[in-house]
């Protein structure tokens, strides 16, 4: 853990990101934990609503907090055709700016899901946001925009008919993102600033809905791409392979790691060791009954959690995988879970957030809030305040 | 005094070359943004031609609104947007200098394309909700698609208010005037489901779309370990509705095929029974009475191929993650007489249940939505047609 910490000082360092930020699918370095969210609320009620505002449209992309703003996508029109990229107050709510746009590619999906289900991504500077359409917009955090791609345009075969849900990320200046499907399969690093392909490699030609996740390795910055086959670290600038697992992956839940061990959603959860030398990737443990359903695994110091399709939530020790309990939540749950301190926050699908003491015996849920709208969403954290979000309503907790 | 009039119009015509044109900040950003590329070439520049853009006045709102006309759809997103920062900071700063007769004029116009007449449409309903409600019916047989929805959902509510009123045939009148004018699939559903059930009206919704029924379909060619896809069997070479094949496992030929389905589904595995691992082609002939645009329309789960008149048009390489009417959408040209239409259809090898269909739907019609029917067609297909091409139980 310690060398967890060091990594997130020197990535938070090397850039212009403060530790109250929330920049991407999961938060800092895709952990889903904060560290300056100690004083969140554990007791979650009707009173914890700091402020809501109504949403033009739908949207199950996380939040992104930097500084004192909300940065939001939503999708809206006939066939999500018009997509929006928001920017609210902290503070009080308040829409400081939005843009909209009008998709470029296929925007059909899955009525669960919707065009703006891929999260977007922030170096601290700008917002680098990506629809289902394959639409990729950035634009600086006063809503001037910087460069916008047609992905579909680009690569027309591009497209997957449930909807597309990988969510990009910055790995070290480039921003990376999965565009994985049964036809036109790629993944690409994008220069942050022009917009243009820093390179672009082939992927398996398969359904895919995980995220990219940033690796810190001894001061080296990897990018880790995990879909069906497994799962390929390769260097943020060029794309060129670090290591590979090969021994197969989910395609919904995405891995979490700390520093060189990865625990990937495959066969279960499996925890391996990265080489950073092109050496092999090293299993250190595997644990088939504690397979992650939709939600991704979070690691908090030496423990890791995992929320199974029924909403079961597992903690294990995350250096030999030896379970140490396991609770019922209320389910279904799509939405990963993030934490802070000694508490996590999950919400079910039907706007339940629950807050599970996680050093309880046994974990215990402390409190709940029902928000009555459905939450696919993954929360962000800052500064204090949890921010999620439904298909009509963003809220503000604390 | 001859010669003076040609000496001064001709240092006239010097002295205006050698004096800069004035900047037009409108036209010289826009051509900026125009110039946009694939994979984001000339992202830095048009970035800058949007913040030039993005801080002019209100008299640059429907210029703007014009410039989208001719351009791609990744410039009109730069547009749209520095068109939205300029009316946004008017409409919060001074509202009166807004140009709103100028962008209703601009709405009015159906010459100028569907993306920016809606775009102003909601620039109008954003100041002026009670203006832009006024406007809606105006939109019925409009051709910008987005506009009718409004419009031809006013007339769905009427006739349902007309069919609570017990007025059956003032209300069948407006939903058939609903049906005319509707091109979205949802709200043609839900008017044919309303004149069936409430008004006993028979409908020819495969004739409303502009489905295509009658086909010729040959198969099994083989698709193991989804191969078939990239595979060139004979049909791709040239279709001889007369020609025998090597197939996935014996020797096939075309057979003749016609759906009664009121979505013009063509079920390959009606005439094959369920197959995996396989490919089907089905062929089809179109009359267009000119040489025109059009667009081909077609829903598969399946990986699908399609030609025109020979050309490979598109094609899909993706299995089972869902379908709907007019998924793709393919815009060709039409040669006046004959056109051919060539589909190729592949069925992979899992055994899910819900990887059963083999199977696509196909349509013709114009950027609108609006069917364009072969000159000659043949009657629908009735669901009693097909009870008579089965064969007998034993």
């Amino acid at each position: 853990m310690k060398l967890y910490t060091l990594s997130l000082c020197l990535t938070l360092l090397s850039t212009s990101i403060s530790f109250a930020d929330w920049l991407n699918f999961r938060g800092p370095s895709g952990s889903g934990i904060s560290s300056n969210c100690e004083g969140l609320t554990k007791q979650l009620s009707a009173d914890s609503v700091a402020w809501k505002v109504p949403l033009p449209g739908r949207g199950l992309s996380t939040p992104l907090v930097a500084g004192d703003r909300v940065f939001l996508t939503a999708a809206s029109g006939p066939e999500q055709k018009e997509l929006h990229i928001l920017c609210f107050s902290s503070k009080d709510g308040a829409k400081l700016w939005e843009r909209t746009f009008l998709a470029t590619g296929r925007t059909m999906c899955h009525k669960k899901t919707c065009v703006a289900a891929p999260s977007p991504a922030s170096d601290g500077k700008s917002i680098f946001a990506l629809f289902s359409s394959n639409d990729l917009i950035a634009v600086d955090l006063d809503g001037n925009i910087k460069w916008m791609r047609g992905l579909t345009l680009d690569y027309p075969n591009a497209s997957n008919s449930l909807g597309m849900s990988s969510s990009p990320v910055v790995v070290d200046g480039t921003l990376v993102l999965q565009i994985e499907n049964d036809s036109e399969s790629f993944a690409a690093g994008i220069d942050t600033e022009t917009g243009l392909n820093r390179w672009k490699i082939d992927r398996p030609k398969a359904a895919n809905w995980t995220s990219p996740i940033a690796l810190l390795i001894d001061d080296t910055a990897i990018a880790a791409l995990q879909s069906s086959k497994g799962l390929l670290g390769v260097q943020p600038a060029t794309g060129s392979p670090v290591f590979e697992y090969k021994f197969g992956a989910a395609t919904i839940p995405s891995s979490v790691a700390s520093g060189d061990t990865i625990y990937i959603p495959s066969n279960g959860l499996t925890a391996v060791k990265a080489p950073t030398d092109g050496g092999e990737v090293e299993k250190l443990w595997n644990e088939g009954g504690q397979r992650p359903g939709t939600a991704s695994p979070i690691l908090i110091g030496d423990r890791i959690y995992t929320i199974n399709g029924a909403g079961v939530l597992t903690c294990a020790n995350a250096s030999s995988g030896e379970r140490n309990w396991r609770a019922r939540l209320k389910g279904p749950i799509s939405a990963s879970p993030v934490a802070t301190g000694n508490h996590l926050y999950v919400f079910n699908e039907a706007g339940l957030g629950q807050c599970v003491k996680l050093t309880a015996e046994e974990g215990r849920i402390v409190s709940e809030i029902d928000l009555g709208e459905t939450i696919l969403c993954t929360p962000a954290l800052s500064d204090n305040a949890l921010f999620i979000r439904s298909d009509n309503t963003l809220w503000k907790i604390q | 005094m001859h010669w003076k009039k040609i000496s001064a119009l001709v240092c006239l015509v010097v002295c205006s070359l050698l004096v800069p044109a004035k900047a037009d900040p409108v036209a010289d950003s826009v051509a900026i943004i125009r110039k946009t590329g694939p994979e984001g070439a000339g992202s830095t520049a048009a970035a800058a031609a949007w913040e030039t853009l993005s801080k002019l006045d209100a008299s640059a709102i429907v210029p703007l609104l014009e410039s989208m006309d001719g351009s791609g759809p990744v410039a009109k997103n730069w547009i749209r947007s520095a068109l939205e920062v300029i009316f946004t900071k008017t409409a919060r700063e001074s509202p009166d200098s807004l140009p709103m007769g100028d962008v209703e004029s601009f709405l009015l116009n159906t010459r100028h394309p569907s993306p920016a007449r809606k775009l102003a449409f909601d620039l109008i309903a954003s100041v002026d909700a009670e203006k832009a409600s006024g406007l809606k019916p105006r939109f019925l047989n409009d051709p910008s698609p987005e506009l009718r929805l409004d419009a031809v959902q006013l007339m769905i509510s009427k006739g349902q208010s007309l069919l609570d009123e017990g007025k059956t045939n003032e209300a069948t009148e407006a939903l058939q005037t609903a049906l005319d004018s509707a091109r979205d699939v949802d709200q043609i559903k839900k008017i044919a489901k309303m004149l069936r059930e409430k008004a006993n009206k028979t409908l020819d919704l495969p004739k409303h779309f502009g489905f295509l029924m009658h086909w010729h379909v040959v198969g099994p060619f083989d698709n193991t370990d989804r191969k078939g896809f990239d595979a060139i069997y004979e049909p791709e070479n040239g279709v001889d509705l007369n020609a025998v094949y090597e197939g996935k496992t014996k020797e096939v030929a075309w057979k003749n095929y016609f759906t009664t389905d009121e979505y013009g589904m063509v079920d390959f595995n009606q005439p094959y029974n369920p197959l995996k691992g396989v490919v089907g082609y089905a062929y089809t002939e179109f009359e267009s009475d000119q040489d025109r645009y059009a667009q081909l329309r077609l829903g598969c789960k399946n990986a699908w191929k399609i030609w025109l008149n020979g050309d490979f048009v598109f094609g899909r390489d993706e299995y089972h993650r869902g379908m709907r009417i007019d998924q793709y959408q393919l815009p060709v040209q039409l040669k006046k007489g004959k056109n051919t239409i060539l589909v190729k259809a592949c069925q992979d090898e899992q055994e899910h249940d819900w990887t059963k269909e083999w199977q696509f739907q196909i349509r013709v019609c114009d950027e609108t939505g609006t069917a364009i029917l072969s000159t000659t067609r043949k009657p629908t297909p009735q669901k009693e047609q097909v009870e008579r091409r089965r064969p007998a139980k034993p």
